[in-house]
């Protein structure tokens, strides 16, 4: 009981959703949409477990003085502050969001900035990987790097102004052996998308349900 | 397991100069990166003298056309016109205004679009009711009307046409997995190819158990209803139990409340099935945040602080996705990695030991679980797969042979290309 309840859910869902894929007609035809507000609700609830879980993670860090609990005051901290001014600005402006709010003043001049400090990290990332990818340890790894050369030389200025092979060359590694291998991909990964979708649809694969 | 070697600082320098030295033109001189950018016309009457040589009245659209909007659940209508060319004051038009009638009522606005729109759908038909529609071109200097459309009438419909081949082929999908879930359950013997990756996941935990380090599971940034965070969250479960009879400790920090329960969920149910529930800490499964790159600056804090052997990157990922595995790379942990996102595999080709393609991802279960129904479902979407690469070839043949020796596009072969495109398409 305590599994086929589950497993009856999800079949009868899941087969509604394809037929309403099929059949625009009421009630069919805005399923989706119902049944995307229903998760929203449900994750907005969910919301709060995860809070829970962060909030109780970190308060037992910092009682039981465990290392890095500095760390997690700084968090909570940040966490009730963040709460703090967003309902000083809900009762001030009528809308954490509004412009003069200081919950946007957070949001702008705080958690923009870091997250494009994280972003930002991704040029150094891309340079230390592409240089281990790039190294000419085989036919294959030669041929990706020439690929890549092509490729960098032809979308920058500098390519074009060395010669207009690189911008055509890039135009058709991009378009064609590059497309080929991805769209390859693309079809296998929808159809396998498809084929586990199908497997919990009819209860084949109920890791999921533990 | 062979590891990449460190890379040589001076190269390494050499290499950032070269990425620098390549990129400074384009960032410099702007022009690559660019949009065109067109003026409004609110920024082109900007004056009053503009505004003085705007003609008397904008110019009337012509050929507006009401039909109900195809395959829809019904309330809709489309409406379309055209504005006639080299006519003096269209580019004054700051706004269409569509207006609607029904017969005996007078023409009422039911919505507009900017003056660069040729198309409005009108939502709050009713179904059954004759519309006609008339566009309204609007300018500061006044507004002219258009004829009116032709009747037309909002429906709703039982089945959307445009869409049977993907029923086809669907039913076509469904039949052969189950028609191999069926022959797997009678016994026969189906064989599914090494996919090395998933031949690494035990050997992963393993030496994570050795070394004494914990291991790493982040089953990507998405929520619950992707499918990719489900096919993750399936390979966790076999994880999991590894990890549980090892006795290694085990890391899975979540982007997603519902993900969080759900793989709590999964983690005991391993630990139980292990009979190590007991071992099972609550806590070893947390959420950090929803905020991306919060996301990854805590998940790469977890791998810095807790080093671990093993670290899994499974699932949905974007543009952390190098982020995360060139910190795995640089604790010097054994990565497997997988995702759906085709613009990420490079990514993770490059930075990780194993990475899991595409459908790898989503065969990882069946394949860890041999269990014969399971594997019968990947044979299934093997033969379906083989079947859609058939239709290709027969499509690039059928093309070619068309344009090459029969060009002029009546001949049978141009036809029948026509036919296979319109359906798959």
């Amino acid at each position: 009981m305590k599994r086929t309840v589950p497993l009856l859910i999800t079949f009868l869902t899941g087969f509604f959703l394809i037929v309403s894929f099929f059949v625009p007609h009421e009630p069919f035809g805005q399923l989706e949409q119902r049944l995307l507000v229903w998760f929203a609700i449900v994750s907005g609830f969910a919301m709060l477990l995860g809070v829970d879980s962060l909030f109780r993670a970190h308060l037992k860090r910092i009682i039981r003085a465990r290392e890095g609990r500095w760390h997690s005051l700084a968090l909570l901290l940040s966490l009730v502050v963040t709460l703090a001014v967003g309902i000083i600005g809900f009762a001030k402006f009528g809308s954490p969001f509004h412009m003069q709010s200081p919950f946007m003043f957070v949001y702008t001049y705080g958690i923009i900035p870091l997250q494009a400090t994280m972003f930002a990290l991704l040029a150094f990332y891309i340079a230390s990987a592409s240089y281990r990818a790039f190294r000419a340890r085989n036919t294959v790894a030669t041929l990706l790097l020439v690929s890549a050369v092509i490729v960098m030389l032809g979308r920058v200025p500098i390519g074009a102004a060395i010669s207009q092979f690189f911008p055509v060359a890039q135009e058709w590694i991009m378009d064609v052996p590059q497309l080929a291998a991805k769209r390859g991909i693309q079809i296998g990964a929808a159809l396998g998308a498809v084929s586990m979708s199908l497997r919990i649809l009819l209860g084949i694969e109920r890791s999921y349900l533990s | 397991m062979t590891r990449p070697e460190t890379p040589d600082r001076t190269r390494f320098g050499l290499l950032m100069v070269f990425v620098m030295l390549l990129t400074i033109p384009a960032l410099t001189g702007g022009d690559s990166f660019a949009r065109p950018r067109s003026l409004a016309t609110s920024e082109i009457l900007s004056s009053p003298t503009d505004l003085a040589m705007v003609p008397v009245l904008p110019p009337a659209v012509c050929t507006v056309q009401a039909a109900d909007v195809p395959e829809d659940g019904g309330g809709l209508i489309s409406v379309t016109w055209e504005v006639p060319e080299d006519t003096p004051g269209t580019e004054f038009i700051t706004a269409f205004e569509i207006l609607r009638y029904a017969p005996g009522e007078t023409p009422a606005p039911v919505g507009d679009v900017p003056p660069t729109d040729r198309a409005f759908e009108d939502g709050s038909a009713e179904d059954g009711t004759t519309y006609q529609y008339i566009v309204r071109s609007v300018s500061p200097s006044g507004f002219t009307d258009s004829e009116p459309s032709g009747p037309a009438v909002a429906s709703a419909q039982w089945f959307a046409r445009g869409r049977f081949p993907v029923l086809l082929v669907t039913l076509f999908f469904c039949t052969a997995v189950l028609f191999f879930v069926q022959r797997a359950k009678g016994g026969a013997e189906l064989f599914i190819r090494k996919i090395p990756g998933l031949e690494a996941v035990d050997d992963a935990v393993g030496r994570a158990t050795e070394m004494g380090r914990p291991v790493l599971f982040v089953p990507g940034i998405e929520t619950v209803s992707e499918v990719g965070t489900l096919a993750a969250l399936t390979i966790l479960g076999h994880v999991a139990r590894r990890v549980a009879t090892h006795g290694t400790r085990l890391l899975v920090p979540v982007a997603d409340p519902i993900v969080m329960t759900t793989a709590q969920e999964i983690v005991r149910a391993a630990y139980a099935e292990a009979g190590q529930l007991d071992a099972y800490d609550p806590g070893s499964v947390a959420y950090l945040t929803y905020d991306q790159f919060g996301y990854t600056a805590g998940v790469d804090g977890i791998m810095v602080r807790e080093r671990p052997e093993a670290v899994f990157l499974l699932g949905t990922f974007y543009a952390e996705s190098l982020i995360l595995a060139e910190t795995g790379h640089a604790i010097g942990a054994i990565q497997i990695a997988g995702t759906k996102e085709t613009s990420q595999l490079p990514f993770f080709v490059a930075a990780c030991d194993y990475t899991l393609i595409g459908e790898e991802l989503f065969a990882a279960s069946s394949y860890l679980s041999r269990e014969p129904v399971m594997l019968g479902s990947l044979k299934g979407q093997d033969l379906t797969k083989m079947t859609i690469v058939y239709v290709i070839v027969l499509g690039f043949v059928v093309g070619t042979v068309g344009a090459l020796f029969f060009p002029g596009g009546n001949s049978f072969f141009s036809r029948a290309f026509d036919a296979l495109y319109s359906w798959f398409g």
